[in-house]
């Protein structure tokens, strides 16, 4: 059972678990009925239809962001661009589902498309800048995040912003625009078929075609690919390209799926925690599903037992950061894999 | 225009620019420590936050503003600690232990403010205290100085003093000339004898020590309490003038300072009309295209190089 070639699946599942225990631990140091909480956070979200709608709800944009972020890393690009394009990609999508008027069919498709294609010339700016220049596109992604969040939330103040509503949001969008729900007394939306569909896609594409070998072999080792004749610095815009797509069409989905108002005035923080799936998923598009269910999962659980009991849901930051730290440690667990490795050379 | 001239070209202006640099500078300060090092910490913020919680929290329960620096001091440290552990022993990508260490501070600093006063929006029912603000004798009494130079919080005067100790432990100390060697090649510093893991250790730990006294300055001095995300992007801003500053300490100081100006001048700004949500941006807007001009020019030599060897 323990052979090396399971390692890795041996090692996110022990993240997973340290994560968990970390978890209850939290639970009964804090809560005054440990045992029902921890309850509530396993099994609650489980426990309805609506509960279950809610895990996949919140698991559709973590897809999104999830597939543009693991695309990325594939290629060895540290780019965190994902959050700033997801929110201002659903500012663009906002302006377009409040002032355009179509029917119902087309109104969505624009919209989603004209913030895709939004985000993805704004993702391509690192990627061309680190490409001809070599620039870091970490810090400037990072950037990006900030200009994007600022450039959005002025077009929210000063042109889409509902003077009539309470809160800071923008107008009421266009009933056409909406996305329609898949299933009856949940919120679950199309975006879950667009999304799966993107993940065959990105799957197809990583290995099935010339790009997508091209793609992994500048991660593995951008020299060497040089070297043998690939054009790195195209394949690097092109995975900025679709990244920078994948994300926008996240935030244009999410605003027309979950909402009838554009109402972030933070970054949400989807583009971070989808390199948290990403790195879960191991990179890989099937793995980045099972893995934003997971993380959407002990979400809503977190949240129904706020709402349940007395610990509060923002205790699941703490949870992520630890799988963060974990997951991404090459070191964590590697004794055990040199040992399975001389066991199974003596065996052998 | 004139109204505008008339905001800035004030006492009151060039008080609150030193003001709002502050936090900026530590953090920008802790961040070229670490980036000399070779290490890029993004957890700026998180380090901030927990820092300006716990300054809070340790100064509320014993009453003492100083117990409460040095709480805030300690837990930001651990933080970096935490993060250097991880980052050096684990081998987690530095980058992404960044990315853990705000994430747990962003949810982790509300929890802990729930549990402790039953509100997860900011600390008014804890007494907390702060540090002083320090009149300077003699200074002042002189005009247009006094009042810039004097009356400020003491951490501020301590940001300007930590520009010297930085800029004298990079390039005086031996713990300094081990940093920056680590950072340029780590394998030749290796190679004669240096410790490449502990001076990275050092680094990180330096780095949190100095952006935690920033984010105790936030909640005990800029304001007197702990707001909900209340570093507000201000670590990213730091990160970003430590990046335009060409990690020298006085390229760092002098961005620090331009964009703690750029901070101030946000509100003078809204005379003219100018959105502040823009203006928020002109830093990592300067950053980006500064980060352009460097890449570029480095682009260009290497070329230039390139081709007198072959030319050669």
């Amino acid at each position: 059972m323990f052979k090396v070639k399971y390692f890795e699946a041996i090692r996110t599942a022990a993240v997973i678990v340290i994560a968990l225990i970390i978890a209850f631990l939290i639970i009964s140091l804090v809560s005054d009925h440990p045992v029902k909480t921890i309850g509530i956070f396993l099994w609650e979200p489980l426990s309805t239809k609506g509960h279950i709608g809610n895990v996949i709800e919140m698991a559709i944009p973590l897809m999104f962001t999830g597939l543009a972020v693991s695309l990325l890393f594939r290629a060895n690009m540290f780019n965190l661009g994902a959050e700033g394009i997801f929110y201002f990609s659903g500012v663009v999508t906002t302006a377009l589902a409040i002032h355009l008027s179509l029917n119902s069919w087309f109104h969505p498709v624009v919209a989603i498309l004209a913030g895709s294609i939004v985000g993805a010339l704004l993702s391509a700016i690192p990627g061309i800048l680190k490409a001809k220049w070599n620039a870091n596109e970490l810090v400037t992604s990072l950037m990006f995040n900030n200009i994007l969040f600022g450039v959005g939330l002025y077009l929210l103040n000063y042109y889409l912003r509902d003077a009539k509503a309470f809160a800071n949001v923008s107008f009421k969008f266009e009933k056409t625009a909406q996305l329609s729900k898949l299933f009856a007394g949940t919120r679950i939306h199309t975006g879950l078929i667009i999304v799966l569909v993107l993940i065959v896609l990105a799957h197809l594409f990583l290995y099935r075609t010339k790009w997508g070998y091209e793609l992994r072999m500048t991660g593995v080792n951008r020299d060497f690919a040089r070297y043998s004749g690939m054009k790195t610095a195209k394949v690097i815009i092109l995975v900025h390209l679709i990244a920078g797509f994948i994300a926008g069409m996240g935030g244009s989905v999410e605003v027309l799926g979950m909402y009838s108002r554009f109402q972030w005035t933070s970054l949400p923080g989807y583009g971070m925690d989808g390199a948290l799936v990403a790195m879960l998923a191991k990179n890989n598009p099937f793995s980045v599903i099972v893995s934003a269910l997971f993380l959407a999962y002990i979400r809503i659980g977190a949240d129904m037992m706020s709402r349940l009991s007395d610990v509060p849901s923002e205790m699941i930051s703490i949870i992520q950061a630890v799988i963060i730290l974990l997951i991404s440690a090459e070191q964590f667990l590697k004794f055990w894999k040199n040992r399975m490795l001389l066991k199974e050379a003596k065996e052998a | 225009m004139n109204s505008l001239l008339n905001v800035i070209l004030t006492t009151d202006f060039a008080f609150s620019v030193l003001r709002v640099t502050t936090p900026i500078l530590f953090a920008a300060l802790g961040a070229l420590i670490s980036n000399r090092a070779g290490i890029i910490n993004i957890g700026m913020e998180g380090i901030m936050l927990v820092s300006a919680l716990a300054g809070v929290i340790v100064s509320a329960y014993t009453q003492s503003a100083w117990v409460g620096l040095l709480g805030a001091v300690l837990s930001g440290t651990l933080i970096a600690g935490i993060l250097a552990f991880f980052t050096l022993k684990f081998k987690t990508h530095i980058i992404l232990g960044g990315v853990a260490i705000n994430m747990f501070a962003s949810g982790g600093t509300v929890f802990i403010l729930y549990l402790l006063s039953g509100d997860k929006g900011s600390s008014t029912s804890l007494a907390s205290k702060v540090l002083p603000s320090i009149d300077i004798p003699l200074l002042q009494d002189i005009p247009v100085l006094g009042p810039i130079l004097s009356g400020h919080h003491i951490l501020t005067y301590f940001s300007i003093l930590s520009v010297l100790v930085v800029y004298y432990l990079l390039n005086r100390t031996p713990l300094g000339l081990r940093i920056r060697s680590v950072g340029e090649n780590p394998h030749a510093a290796q190679s004669v004898g240096v410790s490449v893991v502990r001076i990275q250790y050092s680094a990180l730990l330096l780095s949190g020590f100095f952006a935690s006294l920033g984010g105790a300055y936030m909640s005990m001095g800029y304001l007197s309490l702990f707001t909900r995300d209340m570093i507000a992007g201000r670590g990213w801003i730091a990160i970003a003038a430590e990046s335009m500053g060409r990690s020298t300490t006085v390229g760092t100081a002098l961005t620090s300072l331009l964009f703690g100006a750029a901070d101030a001048l946000s509100n003078a700004l809204q005379v003219l009309k100018i959105p502040a949500e823009l203006i928020a941006t002109l830093p990592y807007v300067a950053t980006v295209i500064g980060l352009i001009i460097y890449a570029v020019s480095e682009t260009r030599k290497k070329n230039k190089k390139l081709k007198a060897t072959i030319t050669k």
